[in-house]
């Protein structure tokens, strides 16, 4: 028998029909998540064909891009204030009444952002091919499952057949070695893996994420690493299942019970690549030599370690432009510039482990003066669990605003925005021009790295507060 | 979909690389539950200044830029996001095709998806095409080629089923139903 990555088996898995010179796979989808921003043209779409939803029971829907986080207009003792989100909010409400599909509406306290809520109610599984339309659905990957984002007319086609008509990728393997230094988070990891391959270094391929480093990593971690590969241009990034994830599943919402679990956990432990699987192309990490890594820049490929300078190459006018933009000069120190704003969210790192890794960072101290920081939970439950845990009162007590759940400062389509000009150190996924708001300067970082930033005022290495503590969390 | 075949416009021209889908359709204008109107919105924050009036100095606002139906961009066009919404500005904006050296799977499979033809070619004409914004281009799907003024003619891939569907104005839905009965077989083998 031929030695087969884990994407291979996974993909061969779900071929209702193999592609062809001349056509494309049809391959099943297990899991179709489903949000308020790229859904409405496509039951659109199901309804202007008569078609029904083919499963609803592998269809989940939420809402969180374009909705508030103010706990009065979550829940309804105001208007949404932002109109046409409401009016996405109504319409998602109407179609998955019509076709069926389960909703965690805006009231429900399993609500939460469409990849936060996929793995924490046991919904994301190995083996699976889950989609949504949204491109961090690569988050998923975290757990062996092959997951994706598409478009609006996919979403359509998922809907009505739970296929979709796809080309089989090529893979990347990125094999990373040695252990991450205090300090240093899966976030640094991913953004120095874009840093090195380039911001479309993964384009056309499935990354899978191997060797001791990654082993090592939480499935918060796992997930904030798979949740970046499209920062680097690969629709897919995936990590083999192990004694992490089957620990991290068991005993989930959606996760097999009883005689179903162990067979499962049996099936599951298939999904590695053998010893001798060729892969495309592959690339090699030390994660011994990382440091914490901030973006300076306009897309996540430019990075550099925290103590590193802006750097200048010649004859660049799209660096220039991206400079120009960011307010930074060339060869300028990172270290010690002021910021204006810090934002502790999006489906990148707003699971309880990155709230517990910021609170350790501002417990006891206060937010700098004329600093905003907001800290918005990944989810209703990730809020419960921090508000039990008491890491809300940590974050409230420094001067920090608490949130209800959602997309938030990430996307700026939801009221929460970044001013004009302002830099904000936020624990996102993109710094394109614009994407907190039109004119804000985003610097991507690290929960810890954002949350040194917050007592500050500065761009500070988060090492410098981290040292103070006996080792960072790990759950 | 209306069958498309051949292509001939003039030229716009941004020089960037790496234009992600922010830059296409800024986020804030995703609040819809409909596809019209978007092209009003298209690259909003880099044609508009903060009172809604025109930049002059933008590419797409000059003149000579008006009316062109083909867009010419730096590599890894469309990065970011998987909203279709970017094809759906564009398209509504009047561009039926985007040229450049590299595009974003998502953003490509999107556009195919739309009639918007993404063209990937080789640096050499690309650099060319940068150089000469307004040039009068012609792109034949059916040969898979870009005819250049200078007669030069280059050719580019396209993925058959797309293009099949494209060149005869097909739904990939509906070919998609029509697998209704394997999907069916698949679902009763993995039960």
């Amino acid at each position: 028998m031929t030695a087969k990555t884990l994407f291979e088996k996974v993909w061969e898995q779900h071929e209702v029909v193999p592609e062809t010179v001349d056509t494309p796979a049809v391959l099943y989808i297990d899991l179709h998540l489903v949000h308020e921003v790229t859904s409405p043209q496509a039951f659109a779409v199901l309804r202007s064909n008569g078609l029904k939803v083919r499963r609803p029971d592998r269809t989940l829907a939420t809402m969180d891009h374009s909705t508030p986080t103010d706990p009065d207009e979550v829940f309804g003792r105001v208007p949404i204030k932002v109109e046409s989100a409401a009016r996405q909010v109504n319409e998602l409400e109407k179609n998955c009444r019509e076709f069926g599909v389960e909703l965690f509406g805006l009231g429900s306290d399993r609500r939460g952002i469409v990849h936060v809520i996929g793995p924490e109610l046991g919904a994301t599984q190995p083996g699976k091919t889950i989609v949504c339309g949204d491109s961090h659905t690569a988050t998923h990957g975290a757990f062996g499952a092959l997951a994706f984002g598409i478009g609006t007319t996919e979403v359509g086609h998922v809907l009505a057949t739970q296929c979709l008509l796809q080309r089989r990728p090529k893979t990347l393997a990125i094999n990373v070695h040695g252990e991450l230094q205090q300090g240093v988070t899966a976030k640094d990891l991913i953004l120095a893996i874009i840093g090195k391959i380039g911001v479309s270094g993964g384009t056309g391929h499935v990354i899978e994420y191997r060797g001791p480093a990654i082993e090592a990593l939480s499935m918060d971690e796992r997930m904030t690493v798979c949740n970046m590969s499209i920062e680097a241009g690969a629709r897919a990034g995936m990590i083999a299942p192990d004694e992490t994830t089957y620990r991290y599943l068991k005993g989930r919402h959606f996760s097999p019970q009883g005689a179903d679990w162990d067979r499962a956990v049996e099936r599951w432990r298939t999904l590695r690549s053998d010893p001798g699987a060729k892969f495309d192309r592959e690339i090699d990490i030390d994660a011994s030599a990382l440091e914490p890594m901030i973006t300076y820049g306009t897309h996540p490929g430019m990075v550099v370690p925290i103590s590193g300078i802006v750097p200048s190459p010649a004859n660049d006018p799209v660096h220039a432009k991206s400079l120009a933009y960011m307010g930074l000069t060339g060869g300028e120190q990172l270290e010690g510039k002021p910021i204006n704003v810090v934002f502790i969210g999006s489906c990148t790192n707003a699971r309880l482990s990155d709230l517990e890794l910021a609170a350790r960072v501002i417990k006891g101290r206060k937010v700098a003066r004329g600093v905003r920081m907001l800290v918005v939970p990944g989810s209703q439950q990730v809020k419960r669990e921090a508000e039990a845990r008491g890491l809300a009162k940590v974050f409230t007590d420094a001067g920090a605003e608490w949130r209800e759940s959602g997309c938030s400062m990430c996307i700026g389509m939801n009221g929460d925005v970044v001013a004009k000009g302002e830099y904000a150190v936020s624990t996102s996924n993109r710094n394109f021009e614009g994407r907190q708001g039109p004119g804000a300067r985003t610097l991507l970082a690290s929960p810890a790295t954002a949350a040194a930033a917050a007592i500050t005022g500065k761009i500070t290495d988060p090492r410098t507060f981290l040292s103070e503590l006996k080792s960072v969390v790990h759950s | 979909m209306e069958p498309i075949r051949t292509l001939e416009s003039r030229t716009a021209v941004l020089p960037f690389t790496n234009i992600d889908t922010d830059q296409i359709i800024p986020a804030r204008f995703l609040t819809t539950t409909t596809k019209e109107g978007l092209g009003q919105r298209a690259f909003a924050d880099w044609r508009y200044d903060a009172a809604g009036a025109l930049k002059p100095d933008f590419a797409l606002n000059k003149p000579e830029a008006q009316g062109c139906a083909i867009l010419v961009a730096g590599r890894n066009f469309g990065c970011g996001s998987s909203r279709e919404h970017a094809p759906w500005a564009l398209l509504d904006y009047g561009f039926r095709a985007v040229i450049s050296t590299e595009i974003a799977d998502i953003f490509r499979n999107n556009s195919l998806k739309n009639g918007l033809l993404p063209i990937v070619i080789d640096e050499e004409p690309h650099r060319w095409l940068l150089q000469n914004p307004g040039a009068n281009v012609r792109i034949d799907l059916e040969s898979r080629t870009v005819k250049l003024p200078t007669g030069v003619i280059v050719e580019f891939p396209v993925e058959r089923f797309a293009r099949y569907c494209l060149l005869n104005g097909i739904d990939e839905l509906g070919f998609l139903l029509q697998k209704n009965d394997a999907v069916t077989r698949y679902e009763q083998a993995h039960a």
